[in-house]
């Protein structure tokens, strides 16, 4: 594909029911009412010149070039801020016109400077091809006089620069900052002459700017410009991908000069993100040619030989061989494997067909083992389907936006953005979370309640949520009768006592008048959408807090239409993706469970192959097992389970214990150490895929190179299968799907050539959704009646003791992602060199700690030592820390609690005490510290 | 919770405090039920085998629900 540009019809589209047909030169166009004349004249043909108007953003007025003529009306209105009507006569080009736009070009050019030749913006910049487009051939005003020319160049920003020398005030990036991205970073400084693009008085890197690249994708001119492209020049041609990112799974364009990638730009059509973007996929796609991945396989006897790089043959065989021999020795469930979230479907789907047809068991996990497990089984036990609700356009139409244990500005930015733009137009926010998130008070956006409660009380709080809704008299008892089953149960035990706000008050530390204002505000502050990540799964009562809040959503109606539901905010691209393609030891694609005789037939069928019908080991499971001496070969595709796992020093013991560890992935990491075969891996601008994000979407993943390994990762998966005597020969991942659709009824109507058409699809996708299904559940449940299940709340074992006082939360942060392999190795480590320890002012004065100093932190499985940074987010006893780097190894400390039905770690609560730490102390207390310390 | 405890009893015991709200028959038909289907089978006959060498150290729910699995 040649260079795309996307069409801009320079204001945003009306969303009216009514039409409205008008003339523009002659020609008539009928468009919704509200359109601008701008849009309405594109949508026929005709661009009309315009340098402050772009349709990401609301139209301006300022720029004065889109000045049209309509007849029976005065002047020559901007056209931009000019809706239609009805029978309107428009003329867009007149010599009137014509001289009105000459003279508004010549005043912008008579303070720009004329280097167009070398300038990085050549061939794409507005300004130039505005000055073709109004025909302009003079400027007789001349440099004499004062101007911009001279103003510094501000390089601060690792990833663009700011050169205020060629800005033309049109306040596009101002706006986008304000509007799209909701940060509101940058202002106009000055009036008049005066007036200046200014990020708060600072350079870039000191502002409060997030660097999503916004500012630079509006800018009409090379005020703001991608350093890639000053460096390697304007890109010639396009790959449409998708973001290997977090679970929001952004399109972009890849934007490439030969073979080289210049840059990502978010794709305007993408329906995830809609053409906006964050840090993370729109500039940090550098360790992809970092030079620390390993191209190579490597083999080794044994963890403390030296790695020897060997030929894919040999490395193959003698995963094939080993394997074989422990199952020789140890049974047929000696050995298993773990998928990854940054894989494909299709590299997920293969890898857990190698395990069931080729390994002869239900040994798989998947890395969502570790986040949103208690999501696929809480959803699944009272909705009947193992995903979210909505789409991500769904939060527009919400009135009411519950935030539980989830921190989108940091983790989910993009959505983050739609999230805040709703808030500014009215929408209420309560916020539930133990720590004060950005989203409490940021710009335009105050949270009406931040129910800062305790961690390890999310159960208490959302059964006191319901407890009200039950009590007084706020339960939509039509939808309820209709749509649901188990109700009268379950409102007898809501309705307890030991359920009320007052009585849990004690528990959770959120005042009782809090709860229930808050639970009010959401049954009947009309539609109302609860989104929540893992400060709500990561608990030894996730799944529990999962269906207590489905029952919520339930109970209110707040299910199966536009602006509600129960929206997970999923932490890796695929996460939603490695499950629907049976990743979990207990389920085949599509979430049906290896008992059901029917469909382990049909799997049966077309793999040839038995299929066990009992469930397998869980990641969790797989340490115990090795410990124990019966589990001892693994391989681990693209997860870092010796960084990224809790109690590390029973994850270490584990894979010491095995005989064979095999890798699959971009660099020797943690996990790495414990392996003995290491597979090089693809990354995401490799991959020929899919992915799908958080909303079921199923993008496409279009590989912008090829494998630097020279393989993809299906293929090296099946010519392991075919080494172990199993084949699987596939010859394009395009197969793979359609075996996919071919054995999932979710995904039936998905192929390769599908979403070439569609752009994305969300499942399910069959015979009565061909496009897909935004929103679930809309007449009915999946599982027919939503299922009302009552959730007790059973505190933590994990409790605070006189010699651990305080808890430990973890989390993650804007420019950072899980486990920093890939963000480590981009410029996003300028923001983020180190893992903080975030400690409250009354917990760091009884300890001696002041802002920065080194402490060691400590629970009953483990120590290690980091930074502290005084902050009042946190409440008292309650200290925050993120687990990007391996050096601090947030996980040494985690503990081997999870979640009671499905297993997933308890992250979100560990005992711990905070300590200054001694001159010449260890960093970590856990074998294999020091080592990632000096490595790493 | 003990990190010398068996993981299996340990597991059992978290799945079976969930269910303590309820009647103990029902909850051990739960706990048993859950465990049938989340469990592979070499953690159900280590189960088993707790159930026969220490059943003192399982929950009253987890070890009527433990009978009540097969291995």
């Amino acid at each position: 594909m040649t260079i795309l540009k996307e069409p801009d019809f320079g204001t945003p589209a009306a969303t009216s029911s009514t039409s409205v047909t008008v003339e523009v030169d002659g020609i008539p166009v009928t468009v919704p009412a509200g359109t601008s004349v701008m849009r309405a004249a594109a949508t026929s043909g005709i661009d009309i010149p315009k340098l402050c108007a772009t349709d990401s953003l609301e139209a301006f007025g300022s720029c004065r070039l889109c000045l049209v003529e309509i007849d029976g009306r005065r002047g020559t209105p901007a056209s931009c801020t000019t809706p239609v009507a009805d029978g309107m006569k428009v003329r867009t080009q007149t010599p009137k016109l014509a001289k009105l736009r000459q003279g508004v070009m010549e005043l912008y050019i008579s303070d720009h400077p004329l280097d167009c030749l070398t300038c990085s913006a050549n061939g794409d910049c507005e300004l130039q091809d505005m000055s073709g487009a109004v025909g302009l051939r003079q400027v007789r005003y001349g440099y004499e006089g004062e101007n911009h020319l001279s103003l510094e160049k501000d390089t601060s920003n690792p990833y663009f620069d700011f050169e205020p020398s060629k800005c033309i005030s049109c306040s596009r990036c101002v706006r986008a900052c304000g509007e799209v991205q909701g940060t509101f970073a940058l202002t106009i400084e000055g009036r008049g002459f005066e007036s200046q693009v200014s990020a708060g008085g600072v350079p870039f890197m000191e502002s409060e700017c997030v660097s999503c690249g916004a500012c630079v994708q509006a800018c009409p001119t090379a005020t703001l410009q991608e350093k890639s492209v000053v460096q390697l020049g304007m890109p010639s041609r396009t790959v449409l991908t998708t973001c290997a990112y977090c679970g929001v799974g952004c399109s972009f364009k890849a934007e490439l000069r030969g073979d080289e990638l210049v840059r990502m730009v978010p794709y305007k059509d993408g329906g995830a993100n809609e053409g906006h973007s964050c840090v993370k996929g729109r500039f940090a796609f550098g360790y992809a040619t970092h030079p620390d991945r390993v191209m190579s396989p490597m083999v080794r006897e044994k963890i403390t030989d030296p790695w020897r790089e060997v030929s894919w043959e040999e490395a193959i065989g003698y995963t094939a061989s080993r394997m074989r021999e422990i199952q020789a020795v140890h049974g047929v469930g000696a050995i298993g494997g773990i998928t990854s979230s940054r894989c494909t479907n299709e590299e997920v789907y293969v890898v857990q067909k190698l395990v069931r047809a080729a390994f002869g068991n239900n040994n798989v996990d998947t890395c969502a083992r570790v986040c949103h497990s208690p999501t696929g089984y809480g959803l699944k036990q009272t909705f009947g389907e193992s995903a979210g609700t909505q789409d991500f356009r769904s939060v527009a139409a919400a009135d009411v936006i519950v935030v539980i244990g989830a921190n989108p500005t940091d983790g989910h930015p993009v959505f983050a953005s739609r999230m805040k733009r709703r808030l500014r137009e009215g929408a209420k926010l309560v916020v539930i979370d133990p720590r004060r998130i950005d989203l409490v008070r940021s710009p335009h956006v105050r949270a009406t309640h931040h129910l800062q409660l305790q961690p390890g009380t999310n159960v208490a709080v959302v059964n006191a949520f319901a407890h009200v809704v039950v009590t007084e008299g706020l339960v939509d008892a039509d939808f309820v009768a209709a749509r649901c089953e188990g109700y009268e149960e379950w409102a007898e035990f809501i309705a307890r006592p030991e359920n009320s706000p007052e009585v849990v008050e004690s528990i959770t530390g959120v005042p009782a008048s809090e709860i229930r204002a808050a639970a009010r505000l959401y049954a009947t502050g009309g539609n109302a959408a609860i989104y929540y990540g893992l400060g709500v799964t990561e608990h030894s009562q996730g799944s529990t807090m999962v269906m207590g809040m489905a029952n919520l959503a339930m109970a209110t109606g707040n299910v199966g239409r536009d602006g509600v539901g129960v929206n997970p905010l999923r932490g890796q691209n695929n996460v939603q993706g490695s499950c629907d393609m049976g990743s979990f030891p207990h389920e085949l694609p599509g979430y049906r469970h290896v008992s059901d005789d029917a469909v382990r037939t049909v799997f049966e069928q077309v793999w040839g192959r038995s299929i066990l019908p009992t469930p397998g080991l869980r990641i969790p499971n797989m340490f115990d097992s090795a410990i124990a001496g019966t589990f001892r070969g693994l391989f681990v595709q693209g997860e870092d389970i010796a960084q990224s796992d809790p109690n590390l020093a029973h994850v270490t013991a584990a894979l010491t214990a095995m005989d064979l560890v095999v890798v699959q992935d971009l660099f020797l990491n943690e996990t790495s150490k414990f392996a003995h075969v290491f597979l090089p891996g693809t990354s995401f601008l490799e991959k020929d895929g899919t992915f799908t994000n958080a909303e079921r979407r199923i993008n496409r993943v279009r590989p912008v190179m090829a494998p630097k390994t020279g393989k993809h990762e299906w293929q090296i998966v099946c010519e392991l299968a075919a080494a172990l005597g199993y084949d699987m020969p596939y010859t394009h991942p395009r197969e793979i799907m359609d075996e996919i659709a071919a054995l999932t009824p979710t995904f039936a109507g998905v192929s390769f050539a599908a979403l070439d058409r569609l752009g994305s699809i969300q499942w399910p996708c069959d015979e009565d959704a061909p496009a897909g299904t935004p929103t679930m559940h809309v007449d009915s449940f999946t599982r027919g009646k939503g299922r009302f299940v009552p959730t007790s709340f059973v505190p933590t074992s994990e409790r605070t003791t006189r010699k651990f006082p305080l808890i430990l939360t973890t989390g993650r942060i804007l420019s950072q992602y899980n486990v920093g392999a890939q963000t480590r190795r981009t410029a996003n480590i300028a923001w983020h060199p180190e893992d903080v320890l975030e400690i409250h002012p009354h917990d760091a004065e009884v300890r001696g700690i002041g802002d920065g100093d080194s402490v060691t932190l400590a629970s009953r499985v483990g120590a290690t030592s980091l930074h502290a940074v005084i902050s009042d987010r946190m409440p008292v006893g309650v200290v925050y820390t993120t687990f990007h780097h391996p050096v601090t190894g947030a996980n040494v400390v985690t503990t081997e609690n999870s979640d009671w039905a499905t297993n997933c770690p308890e992250y979100k609560v560990t005992a711990v005490q905070v300590a200054l730490r001694a001159e010449g102390a260890e960093a970590a207390s856990v074998p294999g510290a020091r080592a990632r310390a000096v490595v790493d | 919770m003990s990190g010398t405890t068996p993981p299996t009893v340990r597991l059992a015991n978290e799945i079976a405090r969930q269910f303590h709200h309820q009647p103990p028959a029902t909850a051990a038909t739960a706990v048993a039920g859950h465990i049938e289907r989340f469990w592979d089978p070499r953690m159900r006959t280590d189960l088993q085998h707790h159930v026969v060498t220490s059943p003192e150290s399982l929950d009253p729910v987890a070890l009527a629900a433990a009978r009540l699995v097969g291995s």
